[in-house]
């Protein structure tokens, strides 16, 4: 039991190291949108492209209408599936990326697309600012979503 | 007609996903191990089951791996603990177990499965399913271990 409480500890405690490069709180706030503000522009007013850079399962079970697949981000052939979906989008309409596979400060995905396509020169990229997972902050919430 | 059933699948409307509510019997299914051996949900019926949901990218999963052993050893015989990873690909599964191995059997899940559980869209998420079958209480998100533990001791007899 003390074995396990000091091994649950220790990875605990080395978790921020490992979401320090690239993890979601790097991203600046300036980039967000909150999900009432996505929802809002999914009802009315002209509508933004929208990937989603999380998990394959996760897509499959519910997504928000319109989002296209892009790959997980957190790995290269995730980056290389997204650039391949970015060549298709104009650098100067607004996009929007989402993952919610876990807790924001712990996803793997969502710090590593904004930046690719931030890189690929994306000027009107959003963020969707997803605090606990895409089931409880979105879905939950009532907001639209397509189930595979 | 496959093209309208196609469509009326994937027809956007406000869904729910909240995790089953205490009281509702778990889905059963039945779903090979990573090692082959066939695992079925109800095969622990009469003893307590923690369904963990987790996958090889979910940092607080992977946290929470040294407290399941410990509770699948502390409890043997009277819980049983099932993972389930919800990874796109059994290959990473596979790998997490090779750095991360567990005294328990884990399968693999897809979406099916997690919509049965009303959707799986998040993890971690664990269930506490009652010797008869039926969902005790569900944690999604972050948690803290000993909530595990207070979840197993309130648990009915």
């Amino acid at each position: 039991m003390i074995r396990a409480c000091l091994a649950a500890l220790l990875m605990m405690l080395a978790l921020p190291a490992l979401a320090q490069p690239g993890s979601a709180p790097t991203i600046p706030k300036s980039v967000l949108i909150q999900p009432k503000e996505l929802a809002s522009l999914l009802t009315s007013g002209p509508k933004p492209t929208i990937l989603q850079v999380g998990f394959r399962v996760m897509y499959d079970e519910a997504h928000i209408p319109g989002a296209i697949y892009a790959g997980p981000a957190g790995k290269d052939d995730g980056i290389a599936a997204l650039k391949i979906a970015a060549e298709s989008i104009d650098k100067g309409k607004q996009v929007v990326i989402y993952c919610g596979c876990c807790p924001w400060d712990h996803c793997p995905n969502i710090a590593a697309a904004w930046r690719t396509l931030t890189d690929l020169g994306f000027t009107q990229l959003k963020v969707l600012y997803i605090p606990q997972n895409f089931g409880a902050d979105w879905v939950e919430k009532g907001y639209p979503v397509v189930k595979g | 007609m496959t093209v309208i059933a196609t469509l009326i699948a994937f027809t956007a409307l406000p869904a729910s996903a909240a995790p089953l509510p205490a009281g509702t019997q778990a889905p059963d299914f039945t779903r090979p191990s990573l090692d082959g051996k066939p695992v079925t949900l109800s095969a622990a019926r009469g003893k307590l089951v923690l369904l963990d949901f987790w996958a090889s990218w979910c940092a607080p999963c992977i946290v929470e791996l040294p407290h399941l052993i410990d509770l699948q050893k502390r409890y043997r015989g009277r819980l049983q603990v099932i993972g389930v990873s919800m990874d796109d690909r059994k290959s990473n599964a596979v790998d997490a177990m090779k750095h991360h191995p567990v005294n328990y059997p884990v399968v693999m899940g897809d979406a099916p499965l997690g919509k049965l559980y009303g959707g799986v869209l998040g993890l971690p998420e664990i269930y506490l399913i009652g010797r008869d079958g039926r969902i005790v209480r569900s944690w999604r998100g972050d948690m803290r271990p000993a909530e595990l533990d207070a979840g197993i001791l309130a648990a009915p007899r």
